[in-house]
């Protein structure tokens, strides 16, 4: 039986969408029943009190719930968010429910084994409830008590082998894209960089140091499945720098229909016939497409890399062989200026595709590091140029787009030692007044009045 | 209930601490397919919606099922998630970044098995655990944050208007009918922690109401510098009150013309409430996208600039999002994105097809971008 009424929650339980209402509660009865015994380190019922305190929510419009000071693990400073709610008395099970973010793997795979365990130490000290996953990319453990943190936090460590996530104004967990785990269109290996960097910059991730939270994502190519260069201060997007391979043969499936365009992603209607001008040639953004003779040809040079005849023609065009990243640097929310897009920083930044060493090619996981470490010399010189510079002229709460908008693109290039190029802009300046450095301008600003006035009559 | 240690000692944290491990490493998750052809895929079909095949170079096959969920999960279903795993996949799975959980298997007889094994499993209540699709030309999953669920500053629920949001959908979910891919987002308050700002839709909680002070206890649980600092449009001030009973306070004042209801004040100090059941409802945002595909990332605008909220299932809301994506579907031509669409017919024939009112709110931007969003050409539409 429910420990309280929640009629208005109900109504959530019908439809065919997976109803959290339905699953609360059926977390609800199995701590309610405990057939596997466990002595519960929180309150039994604090999914029936949850339930009760959001029908609550339902009833009168707001939350209840209010910010939560100062909690966490000793030594760190972000990985937990401190809730109270405002009815303890109506609802005592969750009169403190804090959240735990879990530092997510790769990609976000996981083994049985490893979930099961999480899930019962999460039923022995939360409440059972989670978050699959936060929008930064965590597990999020949703609802425990003070006293428990450090507890959790130990097992997690120790029995584990598995970290907090970050939270506050540090490195927040980067996160990554399928990539080339299960993705062709791959251009680096995101796991890859994202472990390496996660792994690189513990201490910025777990201890604030930073004017602001900062991110890393990583796109493996332009699709952006993670959305890096939206939501991100530093946004790697997968790219090349060659030609896109073709198979005429297989282009030739595509027009005569053997292979469905998109990789069937539009066969829920009929579109008629594949059309390859309309559909591709048509749509290229750069119209540097041309096909005739029956052969298919692409003026590379003129190619953006918007991946959308590859998208549309998956067997016959590949992503080009010479490979890297693009940086784009500046991604936020709307908070509170206006929302930033990520701006190109480095347009491309080779990887090294014959450094594909895995770490079972080492003896040790330091040896690895250390490996990678020489891969990725070029991107941690950027994000360390960065760093240096936020963290030397950003004001406090500051995000590194902000800083860009007030200090200039300019200066963010001439940090990070990057010779400001015609990619770098969307168009050129519309406004001539340009502020020259006293250096650039043949010999300098102090001028004599009176050398002057030889020649121009006052 | 009986305390019980995890091994850790409170009288010496530091003995035996472990920290700055990381996550653990992805190799140890990956299913063996996955780990063989890394880096070696040639290409992949969709079969049908939520169902895909990978092909390597060598010809392995890797199917993978993506099936929908809650993004609030308890527990007991991440376990029925494992036993589903350990029966068909060998105890491996994944999720993708919009919520949704990937089974993958090696073979299609597999999958074939674990297809119908999923699309059976329901919660008592009758909606799907598992349901298949989220793929292509359709609507995938929401990515949204913890609204009433664990929040303190939210103008909606999350879980809710999700949930009644991809009720109504729910056949988009499971088709592949539209023009191109639609991605719809949801974020409780403007600080926006799921970063709905690029999204073909967005749903957004909004308060319209400034804080609440309650002056009689505000110096005292506050610091009063920092309720100030905390304001990003500088609408807050020190002041001094003098309460009912005569005495004076040290306190602050809102300039409430500039407050935009964002709710920092309050994440510093209690004694700035702002939530109010009037107030407080739902922005729609369209047109945004981050994918590089043909046309560049672009932001959603603001179409709709407040619906009240309306518990249980919104269907003020739901039903405007439904009309959208109907309009969308009719008027949009093949791969073309809704923003890219709605740029192209321009945002007043938008407006028209929706049936939604163009209303004074749309118009000037916050701050620098609103000269950008003024019309500087005599083409318009009648
Ligand atoms: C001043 C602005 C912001 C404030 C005051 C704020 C506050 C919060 C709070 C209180 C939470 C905890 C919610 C909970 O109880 O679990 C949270 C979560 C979070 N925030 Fe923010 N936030 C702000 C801006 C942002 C922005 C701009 C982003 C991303 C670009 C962001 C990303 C996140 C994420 C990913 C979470 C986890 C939420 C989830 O997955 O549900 N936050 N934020
Ligand atoms: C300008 C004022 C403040 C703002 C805008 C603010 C904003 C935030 C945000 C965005 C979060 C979300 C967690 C995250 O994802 O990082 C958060 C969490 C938190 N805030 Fe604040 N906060 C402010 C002041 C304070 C103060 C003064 C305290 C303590 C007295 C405090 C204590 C916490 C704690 C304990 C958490 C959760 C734990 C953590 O993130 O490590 N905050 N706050
Ligand atoms: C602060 C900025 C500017 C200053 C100080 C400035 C100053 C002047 C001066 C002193 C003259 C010449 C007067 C004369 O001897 O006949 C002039 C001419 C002119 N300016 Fe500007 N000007 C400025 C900006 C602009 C801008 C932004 C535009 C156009 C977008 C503009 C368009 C013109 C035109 C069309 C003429 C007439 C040229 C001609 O007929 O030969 N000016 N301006
Ligand atoms: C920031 C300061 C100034 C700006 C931006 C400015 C701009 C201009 C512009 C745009 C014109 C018209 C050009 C045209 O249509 O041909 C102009 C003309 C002129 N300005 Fe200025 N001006 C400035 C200061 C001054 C000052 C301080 C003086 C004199 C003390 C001055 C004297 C004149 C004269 C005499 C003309 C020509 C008027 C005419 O031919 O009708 N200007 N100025
Ligand atoms: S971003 Fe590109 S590489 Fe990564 S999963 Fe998406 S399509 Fe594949
Ligand atoms: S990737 Fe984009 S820009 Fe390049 S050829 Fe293909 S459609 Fe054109
Ligand atoms: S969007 Fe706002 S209300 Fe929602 S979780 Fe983030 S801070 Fe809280
Ligand atoms: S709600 Fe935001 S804008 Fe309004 S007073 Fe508080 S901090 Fe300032």
């Amino acid at each position: 039986m429910a420990k309280h009424n929640t009629p208005l929650l109900d109504e959530l339980e019908s439809g065919p969408w997976p109803s959290f209402v339905s699953d609360i509660k059926q977390e609800a009865d199995v701590r309610a029943k405990n057939e596997k015994g466990i002595d519960f380190q929180i309150p039994s019922e604090a999914c029936d009190d949850l339930l009760g305190l959001l029908e609550l929510s339902y009833k009168d419009g707001t939350t209840h719930w209010k910010h939560g000071g100062i909690v966490g693990v000793f030594g760190y400073g972000g990985g937990i968010i401190g809730r109270y709610s405002d009815k303890p008395k109506e609802f005592p099970a969750v009169a403190a429910f804090h959240t735990i973010r879990v530092s997510q793997p790769g990609a976000k795979y996981y083994t049985t084994e490893f979930l099961r365990q999480l899930m019962d130490l999460w039923q022995l000290r939360g409440s059972g409830l989670t978050n699959m996953h936060g929008s930064t990319g965590d597990i999020v453990l949703l609802g425990t008590t003070t006293p428990q943190l450090e507890e959790i936090f130990y097992t997690l460590t120790h029995d584990m082998d598995q970290d907090l996530g970050g939270s506050g104004s540090n490195l927040r967990t980067p996160a990554d894209c399928i990539g080339q785990s299960r993705c062709e269109y791959a251009c680096y290996d995101t796991q890859e960089i994202c472990y390496f960097l996660t792994m690189m910059y513990q201490d910025e991730l777990h201890r604030p140091a930073f004017p602001y939270k900062f991110k890393f994502k990583f796109d493996g190519c332009p699709n952006c499945c993670v959305a890096s260069i939206a939501r991100s201060d530093l946004s790697f997007i997968g790219t090349w720098r060659d030609q896109i391979g073709i198979d005429q043969a297989e282009v030739a499936k595509y027009i005569d229909g053997t292979n469905p365009a998109n990789a069937g992603a539009h066969k829920g209607r009929d579109w008629g016939a594949f059309d390859l001008d309309a559909e591709v040639l048509n749509l290229c953004p750069t119209e540097c497409m041309k096909y005739e003779d029956g052969k298919l040809t692409i003026n590379d040079k003129e190619c953006t890399r918007c991946m959308h005849c590859i998208n549309v023609m998956p067997k016959a065009l590949k992503i080009g062989k010479q490979r890297g990243v693009s940086l784009l640097a500046g991604a936020k929310a709307p908070i509170v200026d206006g929302a930033q897009m990520g701006s190109l920083i480095v347009p491309f930044l080779e990887i090294d595709q014959t450094m594909n060493k895995q770490l079972a090619d080492f003896e040790s996981e330091e040896e690895w590091m250390e490996y990678l470490e020489e891969k990725y010399a070029g991107v941690v010189e950027v994000i360390e140029s960065i760093w240096d510079y936020w963290m030397e002229e950003g004001k406090n709460r500051e995000r590194l787009g902000e800083l860009m908008i007030r200090q200039g693109l300019q200066k963010l290039l001439e940090k990070i030692g990057m010779e400001p190029q015609a990619v770098h802009v969307d168009h050129p300046r519309t406004n001539p007044y340009i502020f020259w450095k006293e250096d650039e301008v043949p010999g300098g600003w102090d001028r004599d009045i009176n050398e002057y006035r030889k020649h121009h009559a006052r | 209930m009986a305390f019980i240690s995890s091994g850790y000692n409170p009288e010496k944290p530091m003995e035996g601490r472990i920290t700055d491990i990381g996550p653990k490493h992805y190799d140890q998750f990956y299913p063996e397919i996955i780990k063989k052809n890394k880096g070696k895929w040639s290409h992949h079909e969709i079969l049908e919606p939520g169902i895909l095949v990978h092909v390597a170079e060598n010809g392995d096959e890797v199917f993978t099922v993506r099936c929908g969920g809650a993004r609030l999960m308890s527990a007991s279903h991440i376990q029925e998630i494992c036993d589903i795993a350990d029966k068909h996949c060998d105890g491996k799975l994944r999720f993708t970044t919009r919520n949704n959980i990937e089974f993958m298997t090696d073979s299609k007889d597999k999958m074939l098995a674990l297809k119908a094994d999923l699309a059976q499993r329901k919660f008592d209540g009758g909606s799907y655990k598992f349901p298949i699709g989220g793929t292509g030309a359709g609507i995938t999953n929401i990515v949204h944050t913890q609204g009433w669920v664990h929040c303190h500053t939210p103008a909606t629920d999350a879980s809710g208007t999700v949930k009644a949001t991809m009720d109504e959908v729910f056949s988009d979910f499971q088709d592949m009918r539209l023009p191109a891919k639609l991605r719809i987002s949801m974020a409780c308050c403007l600080n926006m922690c799921g970063a709905v700002h690029c999204s073909d839709i967005a749903i957004l909680g909004y308060h319209r109401k400034p804080p609440i002070l309650d002056h009689e206890y505000l110096d005292k649980v506050c610091e009063v510098p920092l309720a100030v600092a905390a304001c990003p449009t500088a609408a807050i001030k020190p002041s001094k009150v003098e309460l009912a009973n005569g005495e004076t306070v040290k306190s602050v004042a809102v300039k409430n013309e500039r407050c935009m209801y964002c709710g920092n004040c309050y994440t510093m100090c209690p004694s700035m409430p702002l939530s109010d059941a009037e107030g407080d409802g739902i922005v729609l945002m369209a047109g945004g996208k981050v994918s590089n595909r043909i046309s560049a990332p672009k932001f959603s605008k603001v179409v709709v600039a407040f619906l009240p909220n309306e518990m249980p299932r919104w269907p003020t809301m739901t039903h405007a999002i439904k009309k959208m994506i109907e309009e969308y579907a009719k008027g949009a031509r093949k791969y073309e994105r809704f923003g890219d669409w709605t740029d192209r017919i321009g945002w007043e024939r938008f407006f028209d097809v929706c049936e939604l009112d163009f209303t004074h709110h749309l118009i000037d931007d916050f701050r620098d971008a609103a000269y950008q969003s003024w019309r500087q050409t005599s083409q318009f539409k009648f």
